[in-house]
């Protein structure tokens, strides 16, 4: 019967999920999940024969505080970091799971496959761990956002991995307990020297994968006591993160391996052309209001940038003023724009901007060529020609979308300086480029401003 | 079957589905689909409670309230933000009818 109740749950998750893949349902679809969960809470509760009623309260009450005060505090544009937490915390839970069950069983009269899954919880579980917070404190700048490399990395994060496999075989083997423990120490190690040498532009992919780790230490938890609601939702989230791994990566047309073993952005600045002396258009706002002004179609193409700049509002702002006159505005969204995919999508909707008028690569890339005025605000990489015409480019390859194609270009950037990718950008150099060197916010209120006054 | 059988079966099976779902979703819904999906990873919290709750030896029991501690907040937190991100999805039309 109980087995019941917990398909239940299984489902909703499945149906949430479901859900979740499409704007109109995907709120529904979040609440759905989160009632799936609460059924299960419930059911354990209930069903477990739990004794130890303060232990239980006491963690359900610290977590779901701490929870609902992070979610409700949480900026938008932080939400990526907040993502990372979340996940590190539910990959511990899984090891920590495990960790009980080494404490309280005869380690030596459990089954063999008992074994291997409580080693996987706490491997896998350990590394999502100190591995999320690595990614979250290079997105929020207290770890050097940059690739941390030094000589003999690789082989010393291969002793590790052959130091685990000993000690885990060890642990299986001889029932030892501090085995588990020797296990669980360098699974967190390893978490923390795996995310170091990937540069913080790429912490969004790790995240991703981390999350379908998280998924998976969740699944071998199931295992573990044997529980088909935990092996269910964790094989779902394994799979879902997985596959958003994959398209981001595709997204950058780059492997997975290369994001994580390539320490990308350590030498990206040597192999391109310095441009940096070639003279560019400078642009005030009366400029940009000038050739906003008098466009028929424009379209906006928003990077990080904006969200550091916490400009969405002002560039809704542009686009309800630009529409009054007259003209038609859409938003580009590259996908890899921003700290993760749909992350300016969320911006934009947080600012009101309804989605019908976000268009994704596909959609605005053969629109450029009619387009009047291009706006980049806070991209770079992601407009950058090199990936199209310089074979010799570290981001060759890369789907852009070509606003060099546009009949004129603004780019509102704070200075000349390059992407994450290191690279110069021939855009900024272009006879139809204006480059408006302001803090994107600041730059789209003169703009709105001098636009009125026309 | 044997148990650790019938949970290989059913995790096969639930890998499929979850590929299967996840395949055709919208980059635009891609941020707040991770951080949904993070929260369903939070199901841990049904192995914590079970540790927490039955566990005898004083560390069992420390180490069970912090598995449950951490869970929640997977469970709880990433719930909420996801759903404060999905409230901002609107369409055109939502948008002018709460102006009305």
């Amino acid at each position: 019967m109980t087995a019941i109740l917990y398909l239940a749950s299984a489902v909703a998750f499945i149906v949430g999920l479901k859900r979740l893949g499409a704007p109109r349902t995907a709120r529904s679809g979040n609440r759905i999940a989160a009632l799936g969960m609460l059924a299960a809470i419930v059911i354990t509760l209930v069903t477990e024969g739990i004794l130890n009623w303060g232990v239980v309260a006491a963690g359900l009450a610290v977590g779901a505080l701490l929870g609902a005060w992070a979610a409700v505090r949480v900026q938008m544009t932080a939400m990526p970091q907040m993502v990372a937490i979340f996940n590190g915390l539910g990959g511990v839970a899984s090891a920590l799971v495990a960790a009980t069950e080494v404490v309280e069983s005869d380690m030596n009269g459990i089954p063999a496959e008992t074994v291997v899954t409580i080693l996987l919880s706490i491997l896998i579980g350990s590394i999502t761990f100190t591995g999320s917070f690595v990614a979250f404190g290079k997105l929020q700048g207290l770890v050097p956002g940059r690739p941390l490399t030094y000589p003999g990395q690789q082989v010393v994060n291969a002793l590790i991995v052959i130091g685990l496999i000993g000690f885990a075989v060890w642990a299986g083997v001889s029932g030892e307990e501090n085995g588990y423990w020797l296990v669980g120490g360098l699974s967190l190690l390893l978490g923390v020297l795996a995310v170091i040498p990937i540069g913080g532009a790429d912490m969004p992919v790790v995240i991703s994968l981390l999350n379908s780790f998280s998924g998976l230490a969740a699944a071998a938890a199931g295992f573990v006591i044997e529980s088909n609601a935990l092996i269910i939702g964790g094989a779902l989230v394994g799979a879902a993160g997985l596959i958003l791994t994959v398209q981001m990566t595709e997204a950058m047309n780059r492997s997975l391996a290369n994001v994580l073993f390539a320490g990308f952005g350590t030498e990206g600045a040597t192999g391109a052309v310095t441009m940096s002396d070639l003279p560019v258009r400078r642009a005030t706002p009366e400029d940009a209001a000038i050739s906003l002004g008098f466009a028929d179609s424009v379209m906006i193409v928003p990077g990080y940038g904006l969200a550091v700049a916490q400009a969405q509002h002002a560039a809704r702002e542009l686009a309800d003023t630009l529409e009054e006159r007259g003209a038609t505005v859409h938003y580009a969204i590259h996908p890899v724009a921003g700290r993760m995919p749909g992350h300016m999508n969320v911006l934009l909707a947080e600012a009101d901007v309804p989605y019908e008028q976000l268009l994704d690569l596909e959609q605005a890339d053969p629109q450029f060529p009619q387009t009047d005025v291009v706006v980049v605000l806070g991209a770079n990489d992601v407009v950058n020609p090199s990936a199209r015409d310089d074979p010799g480019s570290p981001i060759y390859g890369m789907p852009i979308l070509n606003v060099d194609r546009a009949g004129t270009v603004i780019v509102v950037k704070r200075s000349l300086s390059p992407g994450f990718a290191g690279i110069d950008n021939p855009l900024f150099y272009q006879e139809n480029t204006l480059m408006f060197f302001a803090d994107a916010k600041e730059a789209l209120e003169q703009t709105v401003s001098a636009l009125r006054s026309l | 079957m044997t148990t650790l059988v019938v949970g290989i079966t059913v995790f096969v099976l639930a890998a499929f589905v979850g590929f299967e779902v996840i395949s055709k979703v919208p980059p635009t819904l891609h941020t707040p689909l991770m951080s949904g999906a993070n929260a369903i990873s939070g199901i841990t919290i049904i192995g914590a409670l079970t540790a927490a709750g039955i566990g005898a030896a004083p560390l069992a029991q420390i180490l069970g309230f912090l598995a449950v501690a951490t869970a929640t907040v997977n469970v709880v937190g990433g719930f909420l933000v996801t759903d404060r991100m999905l409230e901002m999805f609107k369409s055109r039309g939502d948008r002018e009818r709460r102006r009305a």
